[in-house]
């Protein structure tokens, strides 16, 4: 598999990324280095191993249905780039 | 216009239901409806820098009652995924939701559509977080974000296309909104987004196997909404169909007041969630102790009370269903049957005077006074003579504003009926004497004259007096 | 003797005995700065005011007497991507550079338990992608030994100001090395607990499978205590462990005797610096002078860890860093013409390119089609490097090898060749992989410049990998070496 500088696009475009043509062409060329580098694991057969997304073999972990204290409105917005009326202000989504 | 009855319509439903946990699914902040924007927000439901989620454990339970109800199997191993997308309304850019381990799977519900009784299958229901909601400004150019909804516990519950009519998707709508209140997983107001629903619908000419292509039809608020979408959405395929078209695959936006759907392609983008399983949640092994004491949690469910209606108290099988529709009225139902045996006639009440006021007035039950209790002993009260269905009609009313007992309403209104043939006799000769025209138009043959006389005795004693007694007393007087 | 080479026991015995008071620890912390600050650049963000008023604070309350945290009047440096209410942190980002959090870290938490002193925070590759400091969108960290090296990274930073004696101890936090190996570069101690040990909640999520937070300290015994501190169950982290805590410096016994240790061939082997090799070699004989035993083992899985972690940890972070958006805190861009642009334009200007280059890598090995091949199959061989571990802990306490095939490199050098960089993580990924504890400490010089030797331990057994890199340190001399500035 090779990724071509569409594929970078569309991956870009999914990540939010905006990419300059430089860019493009670099990290096509990166990243079909590293996913060359990668296909090593195709060597191994791991037709009948788990996949392990937590090394402890942790399950179950809950808290009680409790209500905690919530922020105060000053801090929940204390970050934000563009507030109004106690919400975060961002241009209009399309529609 | 198609001709009817040429293509058969397939329709699966998705519906999102908002359970009434106390705190939200991953972080302890209000699920309370209808707060001051962003104050129930904490830094792990605003997606800081940082932060990790820790389930809920009641949401979780909640998901497996409502899984049960719908007689889903309860997986062993349930786990958590994060679905990818970029919207503001959704604080880390993934919701936390269940891919290929939903907390239930092959379900079924029963329907009851034109006298039949129908299966729809349920293909699965999983646990995820709800987003924020965006209220647009400027006129159109700027959105305002609160995200006091977001991370409110939802359960998806998606249908098999099994469902042929718009009536069939209102009456499986309905029945699962009668199963979420009956296990009080829910409070299920459609007004609040509380339940939510999406459709997919295609048709296909009859005796066709496979599926037509399908739009998906997303923003009906209402039950109604759902059905009056769906009929649109059925006329516009068949008209495309008819003409030689093609359906196209796409998600259609329904506006209510337009009674339309809007094409809503362009606008959105092909969608790739990159789902993968969230690695800030540990994954959960079900247990079946764990199921069953979930299990014990489900009352008696509409389908099993209808039944029971209809078998122990001989009620119509339309009767029962509208009585069980809803858990409060079934419970109404069953608390007046301790103060009568008279099932038939409670139902008349309930469905008559009670729903009729309901909905003429857009009420829920719990928004007036009466009590099953009362409704009963007012029953009872009828059967025992004490009061005129007349009376009656006064003394419902009056227990739906004050909610006081029938008794108490009937002597503070000074409401018992007359039935004392001494105390009615000087009534109704007093009325006789005074009518003489009527008198003789009813000598003359002109049996309807006889109606007016019994009125004016009624008016006469403001509708107390036992009409069989009034009867009687005035065709002794006038032989 | 450099009052921050005192050992922490040491210290507070001053601290009793009036000889030495909380502001003076303070005020010798950020004199240091002062003086080697320009050319080590290991902090982002100073916390003086609150330093120096939380110094007079413990200072009246040692007047007072009554009970002390663990880790009384301690100038600690904490790495940027660990979140400290109402002290910018930025993970070394520009997308970052004006955040100002609204909670701290549990980690942050329990070190106000302890009763540390925050001098600031440490210098990092950007949201700890990368092992130089060199992504750093600020300024590049120097190594304390050489200003023209990098310090190692990403805690580069935390290793530095350690190094160069600004502070006292610090905090960094390692995904695939990012404590051991500046450890090793700068020539101090850098634990990695085993994953679970020490609360996620509050460390900005680069990989959430493999993050941890742990010390960087000068000796072995100051690692022990400050893993005391910042260990332990957390509620609010459901992959935290629930597990009894040790005491670990009751461990420091000195004695190693009886211990087994096994030595993989792979981490010996081809690209290893031969000065680096002979280096452990000699500290595996000062083992067999303490009555340890030691062979070489195979962890046969290790050729493919590099491959295994970049698909797993880029995967995880094009997914952890999506929430950088510009909606409710970081930079957004300015006058953007739609939602879409302001999200590509705040997200393009605010990342540096490994970051960009590794959220390419992780959004394209979690898209439709190519799940299966790349992060379902790197989660599979996952369990093999598991594996080799648990295979190889049935028969050896310990695992022993370098932290890093070479010492520090130039700053620049490697620059350009991302792959080539992440071939220097070959010894430290595939134990983040496992989950297992580590410790780096230092072991030898080539060239001015420090080697780390590591030890890996059982998982949840970190009172084992103390013991025997302390026994061992008692025995050398290595750690009390300094750079001179």
């Amino acid at each position: 598999m090779s990724i071509t500088s569409k594929d970078v696009e569309h991956v870009a475009n999914l990540a939010r990324l905006e990419l300059t043509d430089a860019e493009k062409e670099k990290f096509t060329e990166q990243l079909n280095a590293i996913l060359k580098y990668a296909e090593k694991l195709n060597g191994l057969d791991t037709e009948s191993v788990e996949p392990t997304s937590h090394v402890l073999p942790i399950t179950n972990v809950m808290r009680a249905d409790e209500r905690r204290e919530s922020l105060p409105v000053e801090k929940v917005l204390l970050n934000a780039p563009d507030d109004e009326d106690g919400q975060f202000k961002v241009p209009a989504v399309l529609e | 216009m198609s001709e009817p009855n040429k293509y058969e319509t397939v329709v699966g439903l998705e519906v999102h239901v908002e359970l009434h946990t106390e705190s939200k699914i991953f972080c302890g902040c209000s699920t309370a409806f209808g707060a001051p924007p962003n104050t129930h927000t904490c830094p792990v439901c605003l997606g800081h820098p940082g932060v990790l989620p820790v389930l809920n454990r009641q949401a979780v339970e909640y998901a497996m009652k409502a899984a049960m109800a719908l007689n889903c199997t309860i997986a062993d191993i349930s786990k958590f995924d994060r679905k990818n997308y970029f919207y503001p309304d959704s604080p880390k850019a993934y919701q936390i939701s269940q891919y290929d381990k939903p907390i239930g799977e092959n379900g079924w519900i029963d329907i009851e559509v034109n006298g039949e009784t129908k299966r729809i299958g349920i293909t699965r229901l999983h646990l995820e977080e709800d987003a924020g909601k965006l209220t647009h400004v400027d006129g159109g150019y700027a959105s305002l974000v609160d995200f006091n909804r977001v991370g409110t516990p939802l359960v998806e519950i998606v249908s098999e296309p099994d469902i042929r009519t718009p009536e069939e998707a209102k009456a499986y709508l309905e029945k699962l909104k009668a199963i979420m209140l009956y296990c009080e997983v829910s409070d299920v107001k459609m007004e609040e987004g509380s339940l939510r629903c999406d459709a997919n619908i295609s048709l296909r000419p009859y005796g066709q196997k496979e599926f037509g292509t399908r739009a998906e039809l997303k923003n009906m608020n209402s039950f109604r909404g759902v059905q009056r979408g769906l009929e649109y959405e059925q006329f516009r395929q068949a008209e495309i169909l008819d003409s030689g078209g093609e359906v196209v695959q796409e998600t259609r936006r329904f506006d209510d007041a337009l009674g339309k759907s809007f094409s809503m392609r362009g606008k959105e983008e092909a969608h790739d969630y990159r789902y993968f399983p969230d690695p800030d949640l540990v994954r959960l092994h079900i247990s079946e102790e764990w199921k069953a004491s979930v299990r014990a949690t489900i009352p008696e469910l509409p389908d099993a009370r209808k039944a029971r209606y209809t078998f122990e108290y001989s009620l119509p099988s339309y009767d029962a269903e509208v009585i069980t529709s809803s858990k409060k009225l079934a419970d109404f139902f069953e608390e007046s049957l301790g103060y009568t045996k008279d099932a038939k006639a409670v139902a008349n009440w309930i469905m008559g005077d009670l729903l009729g006021y309901l909905n003429a007035n857009g009420l829920e039950l719990s928004d007036v006074k009466i009590t099953g209790q009362g409704l009963g002993e007012m029953i009872g009260l009828l059967e025992k003579g004490t009061i005129s269905g007349k009376i009656a009609k006064t003394v419902f009313k009056s227990m739906l504003e004050t909610g006081k007992r029938p008794q108490q309403i009937v002597e503070e209104q000074g409401l018992v009926q007359i039935s004392d043939e001494g105390a009615l006799v000087g009534i109704v000769n007093q009325i006789v004497e005074a009518n003489p025209q009527s008198v003789e138009d009813y000598r003359a043959g002109k049996e309807k004259a006889i109606g007016f006389l019994v009125g004016q005795i009624m008016k006469e004693t403001k509708g107390k007096a036992n009409p069989a007694l009034v009867n009687k007393l005035l065709l002794e007087r006038l032989k | 003797m450099a009052l921050f080479d005192l050992r922490l026991q040491d210290v507070h015995n001053k601290l009793n005995n009036k000889e030495l008071s909380v502001t003076e620890l303070v005020n010798a912390s950020y004199s240091r700065i002062s003086e080697t600050e320009p050319s080590i650049k290991a902090f982002i963000t100073l916390n003086e005011e609150q330093a120096r008023r939380q110094a007079l604070e413990l200072d009246k309350q040692l007047q007072e007497g009554g009970e002390r945290g663990l880790l009384f009047g301690l100038p600690a440096g904490i790495k940027d991507n660990i979140v400290t209410e109402g002290l910018l942190t930025t993970c070394a980002s520009q997308f970052l550079s004006n955040y100002d959090p609204i909670y701290d870290a549990t980690a942050v938490r329990k070190l106000k338990a302890a009763q540390s002193v925050t001098i600031g925070k440490l210098n990092m590759d950007e949201f700890a992608m990368g092992g130089s400091n060199e992504n750093s969108s600020f300024y590049p960290t120097r190594n304390p030994w050489n200003t023209e090296y990098v310090p190692g990274g990403s805690s580069g930073g935390s290793a530095a100001s350690v190094a160069a004696g600004q502070v006292y101890f610090s905090l960094g936090s390692d995904t695939g090395g990012s404590i051991r190996q500046p450890a090793a570069y700068c020539g101090i101690v850098g634990l990695k607990p085993t994953y679970g040990l020490v609360s996620r909640f509050g460390l900005v999520a680069f990989a959430s499978s493999l993050d941890q937070i742990g010390p960087l300290t000068k000796n072995v015994e100051d690692s022990a205590y400050v893993l005391q501190a910042i260990a332990g169950y957390d509620a609010g982290d459901s992959t935290s462990a629930n597990v009894d805590i040790p005491d670990y410096t009751a461990a420091l016994t000195g004695d190693v005797k009886g211990l087994r240790i096994g030595v993989p061939k792979e981490y010996l082997g081809e690209g290893i610096d031969p000065r680096v090799k002979e280096a452990v070699l000699k500290a595996l004989s000062v083992y067999e002078s303490m009555g340890a035993t030691w062979e070489e083992i195979s962890l046969p899985h290790t050729e493919y860890a590099i491959a295994t972690y970049y698909l797993l940890a880029s995967s995880e972070a094009s997914s952890n860093l999506a929430r950088f958006d510009g909606v409710r805190y970081g930079v957004r861009a300015d006058n953007p013409d739609s939602l879409i642009d302001l999200y590509r334009k705040s997200r393009s200007q605010g990342f540096g390119p490994e970051v960009k280059r590794r959220i390419m890598l992780g959004t394209y090995a979690l898209s439709s089609g190519y799940y299966d091949a790349y992060y379902l199959k790197a989660q599979k061989v996952r369990t093999l490097i598991k594996q080799d571990f648990d295979q190889a802990f049935e028969r050896y306490d310990l695992i022993i090898g370098p932290t890093a095939p070479t010492p520090a490199f130039k700053i620049g050098e490697q620059v350009g060749d991302p792959l080539t960089m992440y071939l220097n993580d070959i010894c430290t990924i595939p134990v983040s992989l496992a989950g297992v504890p580590a410790i780096s400490i230092p072991c030898g010089m080539a060239d001015g410049l420090p080697i780390g030797l590591q030890i890996i331990g059982k998982a949840f057994d970190e009172s084992t990998v103390l013991r025997a890199a302390h026994a061992f340190e008692q025995q050398t001399e290595h750690h009390k070496q300094r750079p001179q500035l």
